[in-house]
């Protein structure tokens, strides 16, 4: 290398300078985390409440939730619009479990499930809904933005029909079907804590193991990051990408349940629109969404972050439109910083290169 | 970085004086992981074809894409008509009066010919596209280059030779006065060729200058006035055409390690391994990619398929992989039938190391460690066979990257960052860690520079010796020569020749890799 003994020295620091703004941009939802929470506890002091935090999280526990399963579909380099409908149909299925049983006419009898199967039929409903949303995809070669838009009007028809556009009402059982306690799920708490914040957080851990240890996450990543290889590698696409829709099923089912149970009822039009916070969640934790960049952990910072936003603006007293328009900058801005940061990295990169010439 | 090996620059008998439309000074571009060029001073003749030739990874392709505004360099300046000129984008290129003729032809099929020309810059007449002018003016285009084609034509019904001549009016609708033109002939029949050589006559008498690349030495040599030779980033030689042959092109482009770049080793070639009868896969539309193919290979050997772009040798080992499902055929691996998914096969033994490392073979968003095991997940699982066990996993890359050699820092950071050589031996480790019998490599040397190519040279003789069977795949005739056991030779889907390692000679392949039009022509390399 030529050039005098100082300017080495200088593009070290210097160097050094960028890899904390490196660090910084690396960790930038969190940072962005911190800065809203500390914005808000400033502009209201309380903020930071142990009773406002929980309340925070039990509306956050709804976008945390879709969101791990649009994770899942992003990062495979799909896109899942149907969630929102999905929430209302399961919301609805519950519903009529609950209230009107599951009614057999050719034996002339009425079942009225547990509770406990009520869950797991409506689990099941969303699973099915999010595979057939799979299978279109996969084996008609549909693109996953119409798919899951044709299911986006399919599952929210379906959600209609199922009471004729009413809302089942008054969610609570009768204890002589044995089929009361639904209401807990959206109101109970353990430790002090909310079941849907457990729920988030039982989810969210299953899905950080999933996408980090299994097979099938590594799988997820690969398709996401290159299709073909991904195939050429022995990697069952077709089979890794039907199930992230279910995945995506599932979730989008377990929030359905948990809405209707807050509310003891259930409206056909529940969850509209939940789709695209879910893909704002995902965006702001720094998916990328050409698929094989991002994780879990990122989205569910993402969703706090929004949550935190917008129940702090309220506090604040901001109307819904402004409300909307910080919003909407937010998730701009995040994906403005989140292409910086990749462009700055490869510059770094040359950098050292040319530095270790 | 081989820093030793000093490049004497050869110029012996160009005239100091002669004129100079544009020149490169120290030139220098970096690319992650590799140096793609390395201070050069590019000189380019007024009115003059000059041909720039290398090998694949040489740095012609990046040189052309700085001179055209699609790359900027890291380092260097341009200087046209003697003053510094800033490229930034094509847009800037095309006003100074460069453009390029790119190898895949950047038409769009579902436009016509008018349209594409003046794509981007149409002739607006009140805010209106004046259709009918712009017609006129393609149709003088399009005669100015002696050819018959109506302008209101679909490029998509154009056959690649008349496409050609499209982008060459598009160039020409932009008054370009120097064109680069990238690999112009590799898709076109011996015919069109005589056809655009006539064009690029014409140009040159029209006072246009050319930069013409090509791996073709032969239409190289009959055509160019001056010649660059680039190897490994650097300018080598340059000298006028008409002072200089074939084999001085060779030696330049090659360089003189050539004899110790192939790696020999003894190796026992043990019973039948795999057994590939009457492959045949159809080309939608009429045809086959791969005609009735059947051959053996052997414990321990390594099998060259020789052949042109096009030949059929990719999709051959596609097949054989099973990423095509309308194949008929007996594909028997230790007297075993392989069919079915591509992961029961890669299960059988069969792995391929693909064409395209960054296309097919690699997902450049993941870690080096996520590539190295994508294809063998089920190897790393606890005992319950649920999860990937880190230990294991940090074990089995941990060797490979020993094993190979492969040169990184840490294999959790991006593939994307690794020199082409390094991405190319994760591919291989990859392949390797599936525990194959038979590895297919498919050009594992393209775009790689001469230390890795002796790396991998030495990798397939060491797994040849452990008695993996290996296909080898490549369009460079030395390597192909030097490294198989056995050569079969591909065209247009068939096999057209078996040679043994003793008896092939270079005639001989050419010869059975050209279809009989261009034997008549005489093709040599």
């Amino acid at each position: 290398m030529k050039g005098s003994s100082t300017t080495p020295k200088k593009t070290l620091h210097s160097m050094a300078k960028i890899d904390l703004l490196q660090l910084l941009l690396r960790g930038r939802v969190f940072l962005a985390l911190v800065i809203v929470t500390v914005v808000f506890t400033l502009l209201s002091p309380g903020f930071l409440r142990v009773a406002n935090i929980i309340i925070i999280s039990k509306h956050v526990a709804i976008n945390a939730l879709l969101g791990i399963g649009m994770t899942f579909v992003i990062l495979s380099g799909g896109i899942d619009l149907s969630v929102g409908s999905i929430v209302g149909l399961s919301a609805m299925i519950a519903g009529g479990f609950i209230n009107e049983g599951i009614q057999l006419p050719i034996f002339g009898v009425i079942i009225f499930p547990h509770i406990w199967m009520v869950i797991v039929l409506t689990l099941i409903v969303g699973i099915l809904m999010g595979a057939i949303n799979g299978l279109v995809i996969t084996r008609f070669k549909v693109a996953p933005f119409i798919a899951t838009l044709g299911m986006l009007y399919v599952a929210r028809g379906l959600a209609g029909l199922r009471n004729n556009g009413y809302t089942f009402s008054n969610l609570v059982g009768r204890p002589e079907y044995g089929n009361t306690g639904f209401e807990r799920l959206g109101a109970g708490d353990f430790l002090g804590i909310n079941y849907s914040i457990w729920i988030m957080i039982v989810f969210a851990v299953i899905a950080y193991l999933v996408s980090m240890k299994l097979p099938f996450g590594r799988h997820v990543y690969a398709i996401g990051g290159n299709r073909r290889t991904a195939e050429l590698s022995g990697v069952q696409v077709n089979r890794s990408e039907t199930i992230v829709y279910m995945i995506s099923g599932l979730c989008s089912a377990m929030v359905g349940l948990i809405i209707a149970s807050q509310l003891v009822a259930a409206h056909p039009a529940t969850g509209t629109g939940f789709e695209l916070t879910a893909i704002a969640a995902v965006v702001l934790g720094g998916t990328s969404l050409m698929g094989g960049r991002g994780s879990i952990f990122g989205t569910v910072i993402g969703a706090f972050v929004i949550g935190v936003l917008v129940d702090g603006l309220v506090v604040l007293g901001f109307s819904t439109f402004l409300q909307n328009i910080i919003k909407g900058i937010v998730i701009v801005a995040a994906v403005v910083v989140d292409q910086a940061q990749l462009r700055m990295q490869e510059r770094i990169r040359l950098q050292k290169q040319e530095l270790s010439l | 970085m081989e820093k030793s090996e000093k490049t004497v620059l050869e110029n012996s008998s160009i005239n100091a004086d002669a004129d100079i439309i544009l020149h490169t000074e120290g030139i220098t571009k970096l690319f992650p992981g590799t140096i793609a060029l390395d201070q050069v001073n590019y000189k380019i003749y007024r009115g003059k074809i000059n041909v720039l030739v290398g090998e694949n990874g040489a740095g012609k392709s990046t040189l052309m894409k700085i001179l055209v505004g699609n790359e900027k360099c890291t380092k260097g300046k341009v200087v046209l008509e003697k003053k510094e000129i800033n490229l930034n984008s094509p847009q800037d290129a095309m006003n100074y009066g460069i453009s390029i003729i790119h190898q895949e032809l950047d038409l769009c099929p579902n436009m016509n010919i008018a349209e594409n020309i003046f794509l981007g810059r149409e002739i607006v007449n009140r805010g209106m596209i004046d259709e009918k002018k712009q017609r006129d003016l393609a149709q003088k285009l399009i005669q100015r280059l002696e050819q018959k084609i109506n302008p209101n034509t679909l490029v998509s019904e154009l056959r690649v030779g008349a496409q050609q001549i499209v982008t060459i009016a598009k160039a020409l609708s932009q008054d370009a006065r120097i064109l680069v033109m990238d690999e112009p002939t590799s898709a076109l029949s011996t015919s069109e060729v005589e056809t655009l050589f006539r064009v690029i006559y014409e140009l040159k008498e029209h006072g246009i200058t050319i930069i013409y690349i090509s791996h073709k030495l032969d239409e190289v040599l009959r055509i160019g006035d001056y010649i660059t030779v680039l190897r490994d980033g650097h300018i080598v030689a340059e000298d006028a055409v008409k002072n200089i042959n074939m084999q001085w092109v060779i030696e330049k482009m090659i360089g003189r390690k050539l004899e110790r770049l192939f790696v020999s080793k003894k190796h026992k070639i043990g019973k039948v391994l795999l057994n590939v009868e009457k492959l045949t896969l159809p080309r939608v539309g009429g045809g086959y990619v791969v005609n009735n193919v059947s051959f053996k290979l052997n414990e321990g050997e390594i099998l060259g398929i020789y052949g042109l772009k096009g030949a059929g040798r990719s999709e051959l080992l596609e097949c054989l992989i099973g990423a095509n499902t309308l194949v008929t055929g007996k594909i028997l691996l230790e007297g075993r039938d392989i069919n079915g998914r591509i992961l029961d096969r890669i299960q059988s033994g069969l792995a391929l190391v693909p064409e395209d490392r960054q296309r097919d073979g690699l997902v450049l968003t993941m870690s080096v460690g996520n590539n190295i095991i994508l294809a063998s997940l089920k190897k790393l699982l606890d005992r319950f066979g649920l999860y990937i066990e880190s230990k294991k996993e940090k074990k089995v890359v941990d060797d490979l990257v020993k094993e190979l050699s492969i040169k990184v820092s840490d294999t959790n950071s991006i593939t994307e960052s690794l020199s082409g050589g390094n991405q190319q031996k994760v591919v291989i480790a990859k392949g390797l860690l599936t525990n194959p019998k038979v590895l297919m490599l498919d050009e594992p040397t393209r775009g790689i520079d001469v230390g890795a190519k002796h790396e991998v040279f030495e990798i397939m003789q060491k797994l040849a010796t452990q008695g993996y069977g290996i296909i080898f795949v490549s369009s460079e005739l030395k390597e192909i020569m030097a490294m198989s056991d056995r050569i079969l030779v591909m065209s247009k889907g068939v096999i057209r020749g078996e040679f043994t390692k003793d008896t092939a000679t270079e005639e001989q392949l050419v010869n059975a890799s050209v279809d009989e039009n261009s034997i008549k022509n005489g093709v040599k390399l």
